[in-house]
């Protein structure tokens, strides 16, 4: 069952490849802009790497996040997809996986590349990416009970911000402490165990609050 | 009840195998309520619903694998084909439907040839069609259908017709909100007004 609604999310958004592109354009955008903006001063730019980086992808996953229950609300087949003969959270767990492989993979990928313009050593670029790929699932994982509570508001897109973003300070912080620690030529694996400690426990918790606060959108 | 007003209260009635319920009344009289509180995705206010005598949220899954709900939202996905649609709806559904089997059931729904066109594409008959293609291939007792007769043409509301007759006939139930008279030939019927 999982299988088919991520086949079936990752088809919808494979028919809707702009609005996929657009969220990895933003990222790349928003980080590029940086380096132009303050200028070729090296030191400077690896000491707001991390952070820039960190923060890009932040914002560029609330670019997705509005779409994740959204599309499905209107057309009327996420009653349906409530109305099929296996737990929600389950649903609920395929859209997010599939949210995380269309929005929140492309920007792990690119990241590295994004990175060399920041001056970053290869082990940095590395460390960036895992910390990347550990914490884009709190993204998602997160971010969905934030897209569902919003559901079928009126500018829910703001809302949606201001309700996830502070949630997902501690995946920041751990994210861009991990790459920091790197620079400064320290070991990320403390900032990185948090981070996968902290990625389990929004997957353990998570997909049951996305699903009661659908329940509750969708009465 | 919907928010502080009460839409209808003292509703109380049984249904056995092989009856149609048309239920009737004006807009906003809670057709769609009732019809949402009966396939469980609404609670009700007070009271409550049974299925073979056990009250369908303790039922669960087992209750939902029994009904088709299909709302006045269609709940077809623009991006998809006409053969996806149906094929994914039902797959979700738990019912392998082969693509076949999916072309069939919508050349039966008068969409031969257009099986495999982006659901974007249809007319919003069409798409209905495409929506009530799923009554071919499901397997359900209980069909919860709501306003499904708008916007389709004499032929397709025939069609509906005949496909509540077979269900009725083989010990199904229909519950059918709808504004335009549905005879059935089949089975026994049953009215149920609402009023406001």
């Amino acid at each position: 069952m999982l299988r088919w609604i991520v086949w079936r999310d990752l088809m919808l958004a494979w028919r809707r490849r702009a609005d996929m592109l657009s969220t990895v354009f933003f990222f790349v955008i928003v980080v590029s802009l940086f380096p132009l903006g303050i200028g070729p001063e090296a030191q400077l730019l690896r000491t707001i790497a991390p952070g820039v980086v960190w923060v890009a992808a932040l914002l560029a996953s609330m670019l997705s996040l509005g779409r994740l229950f959204a599309n499905d609300y209107q057309d009327g087949t996420l009653e349906q997809l409530l109305l099929t003969p296996q737990p929600l959270v389950l649903v609920v767990l395929g859209k997010t996986l599939a949210h995380w492989i269309v929005a929140e993979l492309p920007l792990v990928l690119i990241a590295p590349l994004v990175g060399v313009q920041f001056d970053l050593r290869r082990e940095t670029l590395w460390i960036l990416f895992a910390s990347l790929l550990l914490g884009t699932p709190v993204l998602s994982l997160i971010g969905s009970i934030g897209a569902a509570l919003t559901l079928g508001l009126r500018g829910g897109g703001v809302l949606i911000s201001i309700l996830v973003l502070p949630l997902y300070i501690p995946a920041l912080i751990f994210g861009a402490g991990a790459v920091e620690a790197s620079i400064m030529g320290s070991s990320p694996s403390a900032h990185l165990s948090l981070l996968g400690a902290f990625a389990i426990v929004s997957l353990l918790f998570s997909p049951w609050a996305t699903a009661a606060a659908l329940r509750i959108s969708l009465e | 009840m919907r928010g502080d007003r009460r839409l209808f209260s003292g509703l109380d009635f049984a249904v056995s195998p092989g009856t149609f319920v048309q239920l009737t009344g004006p807009n906003g009289s809670g057709k769609t309520s009732l019809l949402r509180i009966l396939c469980g995705s609404l609670p009700p206010a007070e009271g409550e619903v049974t299925w073979e005598g056990a009250n369908i949220r303790s039922l669960g899954e087992e209750y939902v694998a029994a009904v088709t709900y299909l709302g006045h939202r269609h709940g077809i996905k623009d991006e998809l084909s006409a053969v996806e649609n149906l094929r994914i709806t039902n797959a979700l559904n738990g019912v392998d439907v082969s693509k076949e089997r999916a072309c069939e059931a919508l050349g039966q729904m008068g969409l031969a040839g257009r099986e495999s066109l982006p659901a974007r594409i249809l007319s919003e008959g069409q798409r209905r069609r495409v929506a009530l293609a799923r009554l071919l291939v499901c397997n359900t007792k209980l069909w919860l259908l709501d306003e499904v007769l708008t916007s389709l043409d004499k032929t397709a509301v025939a069609r509906v017709r005949s496909l509540i007759e077979n269900h009725l006939d083989g010990g199904g139930i229909a519950i059918v909100a709808t504004h335009q008279e549905l005879e059935v030939d089949a089975g026994r019927t049953k009215r149920l007004e609402l009023t406001t």
